[in-house]
């Protein structure tokens, strides 16, 4: 018996202006199956969902249902088809319950109460026949970032979907989230629905698809079994040469301290402590890596630590102590001057200003140093874009044109902007935070042989990373972070995932023995 | 990569919608029962061929160069004045006092002592917003509109009660001492033997005064740090915080050089014009100056370019009010129709422009 595919995808293509998003994608999922679609960041995944979903229009090509052919020209459509999507930041009204959620756009009548009852014992019976416990009228701010995506993809099943596609979906979770979430999907599977995985993450493909398909540069280069593939294949697959996958170092040869955290404490603009009690050290020749679940201070740490946040307690830099009193209106660039470099978490909010120029954008924090400056009045120009021109080319930006917009790079050459900024500045301290995030791999590498080359300086480098893997391949040791509260430190080279995974989770290690 | 070439941006966008806009001026001068091209004839007649109508033109270019150029300063910095009007009725007010409680020997050093009176006054005026906007978070827009309302009413206030000479029944200060009268272009001509050019036009020697703001406003925007970090706090914020750039000083220092630029027109009106403060001097230059910011593209020399024009319109509106059924209120039509095709509705220009660029591109390929 040869059953149709649940989806099947011919000759897919997009473009966006000059740049072809998706060519000639032809995809099938079969019903009932995990597929999973792997590639670097822009190489088409998103646009491709997003076709699927109603976002974009396809300018060619044809999309199947279930063996008919259907058109998808919005989310509705895309619903009525029984495609229901789960995004990487989720869409939910942050202060309504979770009943009101999944109702919300799905409502009937002009009432809204027979709705919402049927939606209650609707839900009940979601919840009985895929495991999907959730407690539907809890506030969708006051629940956790495992059960919001567990609402998301109960509004999914709501709509009735059959196919259901996650964007990205481990991004924000624990690994034990993470554990709980391939569960639901393979009971999901079990009762017969498709999925559609998308991640860059090599680890899920392997733990849990049973197909998947690699993009390269908006075109499908491969459509493998799971079981007939390595981890390695993939990454050459997804990048089109051999990929280093661990971090070549030696080990670190720490000596003075560079960076003293003491007592450490921040209480944000809602009055909420986001640092509690920090004390860390970094030593000179050492990378010191932070993890923990996004958004349990470590931003606020580096924060604090760039200059940019208020905070007490005590930092020194040195040996000596930096003020803090002053940070409330921004002290980054005497931060700077002291030799304090920092890569911020966000290139593209903080890092680095999308409408400037590459050699705008190359002496940003350092705009006032002696070096750029051609008189007591005015920059020197003509000098900056010369040394940009330089460190674009020491550090493989490509184009290497200082002249050319920084939104008009892609992730991985935006990254190294800010790197050779940073780096090209022989700092004493690195702050480094998601020195990776939305950078293809080929990138990665270079990235992370640039960190341990200037630990082998001598410099010392804070790493905070949500992350796993790359925590535990650069870093020399590893604090884990819960709630703005250090809650314990471990060697990378005898530690494990579940072990991080635990203290990242809030764990601690007395409740964990 | 960008799809246009800059000088399709920085060039044909605006010439299009200007294009536009004259277009549907013609159509309103047809419903009026005027003929556009008459009234265009008119227009070029009034300002362009006679040195009179040069002579009023660049007075009111002189008003719209300094308020423009305010606008693009705080533009910069993503902040939107629109205050010009009541900073350059206060700078008014310096203007008028250093004139008229300094006894100054020479115009040329009452020019500068009123220059610094009225970019003074003006700093002050649009200090105080800006702190309400750095400090306390009270949007720009709303604080500077209001007080414009507030620095009409404190004008008047002079006007009436305190600068207004004993016995007057005008709501006017003393007339200036003639020691800071200042050139106008009629008596700079005929110090070359050209006795009869410009005669009775307004513009005055501050005309000089704006271009050398456009250069200062140009070094100061694209060459100075500090010009680098109003940039750089305009384009983004949490960027800027990143950067060490300190959000509320560069606020403050944006709006003060706006205002400052702002208050300078007066120099023009009140000391060059007028030669006594009087009661609504800027008659809306601070609003024409968002326009001019808008379709200057808050670079200096577009802001002059655009300065430039709206002086023509301004003018060629008069000569139209004077010898035509068109009444005067059609040149506020006619700017209405630019602002809103410069800026609102350059989009709607820009898009087709787009994809006629790229299917060039193709082609190419």
């Amino acid at each position: 018996m040869t059953k149709n595919p649940a989806i099947e995808l011919r000759q897919i293509s997009k473009s966006f202006g000059p740049v072809q998003a998706n060519k000639d994608i032809t995809i099938r999922v079969m019903p009932g199956t995990i597929h999973g679609i792997i590639g670097e960041n822009g190489a088409g995944k998103s646009t491709l969902m997003s076709i699927l979903y109603g976002f974009y229009k396809a300018d060619a090509g044809e999309i199947f249902v279930d063996g008919k052919k259907i058109s998808i020209p919005d989310s509705q459509a895309a619903i009525a088809a029984g495609i229901g999507m789960v995004f990487q930041h989720f869409k939910l009204v942050e202060n309504f319950s979770v009943l009101e959620n999944i109702v919300l756009g799905a409502e009937s009548g002009a009432l809204l109460s027979p709705s919402l009852s049927k939606a209650r014992a609707e839900l009940a019976a979601l919840a009985a026949e895929y495991e999907l416990n959730v407690d539907p009228d809890a506030i969708i701010e006051d629940i956790g970032v495992g059960m919001q995506q567990r609402v998301e993809i109960l509004k999914a099943l709501y709509r009735q979907a059959n196919i259901l596609i996650l964007d990205e979906p481990t991004g924000v979770l624990t690994p034990a989230e993470a554990d709980q979430l391939f569960r639901i999907l393979k009971r999901l599977r079990e009762e017969g629905k498709t999925i559609i995985l998308i991640t860059h993450k090599l680890r899920e493909i392997m733990d849990i698809t049973d197909t998947v398909s690699v993009m390269r540069q908006g075109e499908m280069t491969a459509t493998l079994r799971t079981g007939d593939t390595t981890p390695e294949d993939l990454a050459e697959l997804m990048v089109g040469r051999k990929v280093l996958l661990r971090v070549d170092k030696r080990p670190a040869k720490p000596t003075k301290p560079v960076l003293e955290i003491q007592n450490l404490n921040m209480v944000d603009d809602f009055d909420v402590q986001r640092l509690k009690n920090i004390n860390l050290t970094v030593k000179a020749g050492e990378i010191l890596g932070i993890a923990g679940v996004a958004g349990n201070g470590q931003s606020e740490l580096l924060q604090v630590l760039g200059g940019y946040s208020p905070a007490t307690g005590i930092i020194k830099l040195n040996g000596s102590e930096i003020d803090l009193s002053t940070s409330v209106s921004g002290d980054g660039q005497a931060r700077r001057a002291l030799g304090m470099a920092h890569v911020p978490e966000d290139r593209q909010r903080e890092g680095l200003i999308m409408d400037f120029m590459a050699w705008e954008n190359a002496v940003f924090g350092y705009h006032r140093e002696k070096s750029n400056q051609a008189n007591r009045f005015f920059m020197d120009n003509n000098a900056i874009r010369k040394e940009t021109e330089d460190k674009m080319k020491r550090f493989d930006v490509r184009p290497p044109n200082p002249r050319l917009t920084a939104k008009n790079f892609s992730g991985g050459n935006q990254q190294k902007i800010v790197l050779a900024r940073e780096i090209e500045r022989n700092p004493d301290l690195l702050l480094v935070g998601q020195p990776t995030r939305g950078v293809d791999i080929g990138a990665i590498e270079f990235i992370h042989q640039q960190i341990v080359a200037l630990r082998d300086q001598g410099k010392a480098i804070l790493l905070i990373s949500v992350e796993l893997d790359e925590i535990l391949s650069l870093s020399d040791r590893v604090l884990v972070m819960f709630d703005g509260e250090i809650m314990g430190e471990r060697n990378p080279a005898n530690t494990n995932e579940k072990e991080l995974g635990l203290l990242m989770a809030g764990v601690s290690e007395k409740a964990a023995q | 990569m960008d799809i246009m070439p800059r000088w399709v941006d920085i060039i044909i966008v605006p010439l299009l919608s200007l294009f536009l806009a004259a277009f549907l001026s013609a159509l309103l001068i047809i419903a009026i029962g005027e003929s556009p091209i008459a009234a265009l004839n008119l227009m070029i007649e009034g300002t362009l061929l006679r040195s009179a109508g040069w002579g009023y033109m660049l007075y009111y270019t002189t008003n719209f160069i300094f308020t423009g150029l305010a606008v693009s300063v705080a533009f910069h910095a993503a902040l939107f004045n629109i205050g010009g009007e009541g900073q350059a009725m206060i700078g008014g007010l310096g203007v008028a006092l250093v004139c008229l409680l300094i006894p100054w020997p020479h115009w040329t050093l009452a020019i500068v002592g009123a220059s610094i009176g009225a970019a003074l006054f003006g700093m002050i005026w649009a200090g105080l917003p800006a702190y309400l906007q750095a400090k306390r978070g009270s949007h720009i827009v709303i604080t500077t509109i209001m007080f414009n309302f507030i620095a009409a009413g404190v004008l008047n206030f002079f006007l009436v009660d305190v600068l207004k000479p004993k016995g007057s029944m005008d709501p006017a200060s003393a007339n200036f001492p003639s020691t800071t009268h200042l050139p106008t272009f009629q008596d700079l001509a005929s110090l070359f033997g050209f006795e009869k050019a410009f005669r009775s036009a307004p513009a005055n020697v501050s005309f000089f005064i704006a271009l050398l703001a456009c250069v200062a406003v140009w070094y100061l925007i694209w060459r100075s740090p500090l010009g680098y970090e109003i940039r750089a706090l305009g384009k983004s914020g949490p960027a800027a915080r990143y950067a060490g750039v300190r959000p509320v000083k560069i606020i403050m220092i944006a709006m003060m050089i706006s205002g400052a630029l702002c208050g300078m027109m007066a120099i023009n009106t009140t000391q060059g014009e007028s030669e006594r403060l009087i009661l609504n001097f800027t008659e809306g230059a601070g609003f024409i100056g968002i326009a001019v910011a808008l379709m200057g593209r808050s670079h200096p020399l577009g802001v002059l370019l655009a300065a430039l024009l709206f002086g023509f319109l301004y003018q060629g509106g008069a000569e139209l009010a004077l010898w035509t059924k068109i009444p005067r209120e059609l040149i506020v039509v006619i700017q209405a129709l630019v602002i809103l095709f410069t800026g609102a509705l350059s989009l709607m220009v820009r898009a087709p422009l787009e994809r006629f660029f790229m299917s060039i591109q193709k082609a190419k390929e």
